[in-house]
């Protein structure tokens, strides 16, 4: 296929979009879909279908929406006007197709501009609850691949990199590492017997977190899209995705993807009709959180156990089978084409200073709207918490907020009004990582979070090097004796004693961050360990004589 | 015709030799030498554990960490290569203290007690503690219970005594060619295994070479018949191994 050939598909495709005068779109990620959307969707259509409308109403199931609480939700445009209704059941299916030509329904409707909604600000998951992600053919109508047949057609490859530089993107993965330095060193490395890779970390392992796995299910072209233009800015030929196998729709989804990406040239052999060459294969991970390591992840690729190595090299320049490689996580790519596409000035005026872009959480916990949200950098925490959240449920305060999963850490409310970027949240002791966000509220006990999250790192630990394999089970085991009231003020300073060990010798970053959650939970919680030792009363008392110290930021 | 010149910037990236510090002493070195391995020709001595010249390097016991002037990391010294103008520091307060409390670990991790071992006074485990001057343990023991696999006709394994230092696996694998031993299991349920996860004696591969048995550095791996400290490793052939895979 041609760039014209693809100009003319978008636009036939945006003609019978535009014929129709409603559509329909019923969420099927997931979150809905595990309550079973995807008959509501059958349903719809057969009731249409029964009513005579079927040649003015498009039902078509599409990927996540955001609001997976509300769930399951539909969504349905007519003629610029359009109404969201949430939990939707097999028995609303009638009402809803009468109300297409009527009045909205009150009880089920979810109004669009609640700040939910309306704070949000969307460029990876633009698409999400939009498109229906099995098509090729509704991607290409939003202006999917245009930026590839851009880059291709107008840029050469050290234009793209320096395109990703200015933007001033950095990696989603956790790290914040910036893409187009990345991109630049793996473009500049030479290749080893003609060989260079792209991997996609989509091993997406930390507890609670389903950013990446919602983008796959949802927009899985736009991530393919990301990957080809990194493969012809680095000169890859080859690339592979590295999903956990946990995820089965997300997968299923990716492989339609692929084929009807090849099918139409846009992946493959001489894609759009030029000299360039991209292939890809999907590679399962079997559920090692370690496993999202990068040289874990071509560990296991390559075929060998899933466990770290030493680092330099990078695997920049030493990635798979010793070839240069290109890893980035899928929220990463899933930037990349919008970047390309609307030029590195727009994407560099969202954000803050350091930190461009918008950034995706999965808000769970003691919060009011569970689910996706994407927001600009920058934003504050108590517009995410109290607006798009909604606050606490129950009449609850805030407590704290856990962010970056097993290697982050929890921010007290005293932080409230920090923005949302890699270094202020750093600052405040955790790290932005993926983007999860677990809300707590006065009930939850800290040491039992720090606990929580030191079990999962002492099951997760390869255990490889010794500190962190020892370590953490160690440390996990000092967090119990704490926990159970049976603790002293020795055991709490051998705790700490065991996180710096861990934190400055583990090899790999699971190691080195391990120790994170009880680090910060400390830093802010103190006496909540303090009233559970046993010959706690003293620190307490002399913590008390200067309180607020902390406490005053 | 023309003749070719030698210039500095067209050699630049044909330069193989660069010169560092190691601990306020300037020495040279080949720029892929690791700097445990520049080190060792300098005399100046790094503790390692899991290290053995020969095999590929791992990394992975964490004993020989050593700091880079400038980076507020650790690097392992026996996969780190050196650059020109590094400066690296082998011993520090904060090395020590590192080293030490990462040996206890694994004192602590399993059955230690040196009294009632094979290898009691030739094991490197217990040279290494004392090297490091660990008078005693600080930490609370696991002692998770394991068992003694002794089906092989020669030889005897005891996990109790297992630092997982991977020698076993690498020299069977990288020397041998057998590929015998695996790791098994995650984080501190790590367990040495051979083949898949059978008993030792009923290996397939083993050739008996005991190649795995002289380089284990504690009484994990011995002899069977020996009695407390009767253990002796015979290190001879370990001098040869880098010539030995070379020969591969
Ligand atoms: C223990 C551990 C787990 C990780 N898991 C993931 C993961 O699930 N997904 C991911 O994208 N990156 C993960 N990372 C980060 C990757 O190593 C790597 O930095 C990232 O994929 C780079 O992509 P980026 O530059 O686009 O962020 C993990 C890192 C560590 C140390
Ligand atoms: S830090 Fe933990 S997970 Fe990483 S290599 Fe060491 S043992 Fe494995
Ligand atoms: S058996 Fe010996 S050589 Fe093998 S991993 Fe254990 S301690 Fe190392």
């Amino acid at each position: 296929m041609t760039p014209e050939e693809l100009g003319k598909l978008a636009a036939k495709e945006q003609k019978a979009r535009s014929a129709c005068k409603h559509r329909v779109n019923v969420c099927c990620a997931a979150g809905c879909a595990s309550m079973n959307s995807d008959k509501i969707k059958d349903d719809l259509q057969s009731a249409i279908k029964e009513k005579g409308i079927a040649d003015q109403v498009q039902v078509r199931s599409v990927g996540c929406m955001g609001l997976c609480a509300a769930g399951p939700l539909v969504s349905i445009e007519s003629e610029g006007k359009s109404v969201m209704y949430k939990g939707v059941t097999d028995g609303d299916v009638s009402e809803v197709v009468e109300s297409l030509e009527g009045k909205p329904i009150e009880r089920l409707n979810l109004p669009t501009d609640m700040p939910f909604f309306a704070r949000q600000e969307k460029i990876v998951l633009e698409n999400c609850g939009v498109i229906d992600p099995e098509r090729i053919e509704d991607y290409i109508a939003v202006g999917g691949y245009a930026a590839l047949i851009k880059a291709l057609t107008e840029m050469t490859p050290a234009g793209v990199v320096g395109e990703i530089t200015r933007s001033g993107l950095r990696g989603r993965g956790g790290a914040g590492y910036p893409t187009g330095l990345k991109w630049g060193t793996v473009a500049k490395s030479p290749a080893r017997e003609g060989r260079k890779y792209i991997v996609c970390n989509a091993d997406e392992g930390d507890p609670g977190a389903f950013m990446d796995r919602s983008v796959l299910e949802s927009d899985p072209h736009r991530v393919l899209e990301g990957m080809a233009i990194a493969a012809y800015a680095v000169g890859a030929t080859h690339g592979f995705l590295y999903v956990r196998a946990e995820y089965p729709l997300a997968i299923k989804r990716l492989k339609r993807a692929i084929s009807q990406a090849q099918k139409i040239g846009v992946l493959g052999a001489n894609i759009l009709s030029t000299t360039f060459s991209f292939n890809l294969e999907i590679r399962l991970g079997a559920g090692a959180f370690v496993c999202g390591e990068e040289t874990a992840l071509i560990a296991s690729i390559e075929g060998n156990r899933g466990q770290p190595r030493p680092r330099p090299p990078y695997p920049a320049e030493f990635g798979l089978w010793g070839c240069p490689t290109l890893i980035n996580n899928v929220e990463t790519f899933a930037n990349i084409a919008p970047i390309v596409d609307r030029g590195f000035r727009w994407f560099a005026s969202i954000g803050t200073d350091k930190s461009k872009g918008t950034k995706v959480f999965a808000l769970a916990g003691k919060i009011e709207n569970t689910g996706l949200v994407e927001v600009p950098m920058g934003i504050k925490l108590r517009d995410i918490i109290e607006d798009i959240g909604g606050g606490i449920p129950d009449g609850g305060k805030f407590k704290a907020v856990q962010t970056g999963g097993p290697s982050g850490g929890c921010i007290p409310k005293q932080y409230m009004d920090m923005p949302i970027d890699y270094e202020s949240v750093k600052e405040a002791g955790s790290i932005m990582g993926s983007g999860g966000m677990i809300v707590m509220d006065e009930s939850s006990s800290m040491v039992d979070v720090a606990k929580y999250f030191m079990e999962f790192c002492k099951s997760e630990s390869c255990g490889k090097c010794v500190p962190c394999r020892v370590g953490t089970a160690q440390m996990y085991d000092l967090l119990e004796k704490i926990h159970k009231g049976e603790g002293a003020s020795d055991d709490l300073a051998m705790l700490e004693s065991l996180c710096e060990l861990v934190s400055q010798t583990s090899l790999c970053g699971l190691g080195q961050t391990a120790p994170n959650p009880v680090l910060s939970t400390l830093r802010y919680f103190r006496h909540e360990y303090l009233e559970l030792l046993r010959d706690g009363q003293k620190e307490l008392a002399a913590a008390g004589a200067d309180k607020g110290k902390d406490g005053a930021v | 015709m023309t003749t070719m010149t030698a210039s500095p910037s067209s050699a630049a990236h044909d330069i193989q030799v660069v010169t560092l510090k190691i601990d306020d002493q300037e020495v040279s070195a080949s720029r892929n030498q690791t700097i445990l391995q520049v080190a060792a020709e300098n005399q100046i001595e790094i503790p390692t554990l899991c290290f053995m010249p020969g095999l590929k390097p791992m990394g992975s016991c964490r004993i020989c960490l050593v700091e880079l002037a400038g980076s507020p990391r650790l690097f392992a010294a026996c996969v780190t290569r050196v650059s020109e103008g590094m400066t690296v520091i082998t011993d520090s307060p904060r090395l020590r203290k590192y080293r030490k409390q990462i040996v206890e670990l694994l004192f602590v991790e399993r059955n230690h007690v040196c009294s009632v071992c094979v290898s009691n006074g030739r094991c490197e485990l217990q040279a290494l503690a004392v090297k490091l001057g660990i008078t005693h343990i600080t930490q609370p023991y696991r002692y998770d219970k394991m068992v003694v696999d002794s089906s092989h006709d020669l030889f005897r394994l005891d996990h109790n005594r297992c630092v997982l230092c991977t020698r076993c696996v690498r020299v069977c694998d990288q020397i041998e060619g057998a590929h015998v031993w695996d790791v098994a299991g995650r984080g501190i349920d790590c367990r040495i295994t051979a083949d898949l996860n059978l008993p030792w004696g009923d290996s397939d591969v083993c050739t008996s070479c005991g190649k795995c048995v002289h380089i284990c550095p504690t009484g994990a791996l011995t002899e069977k018949g020996t009695a407390v400290a009767e253990m002796r490793k015979q290190p001879d052939f370990l001098p040869y191994l880098t010539i030995m895979r070379e020969n591969h």
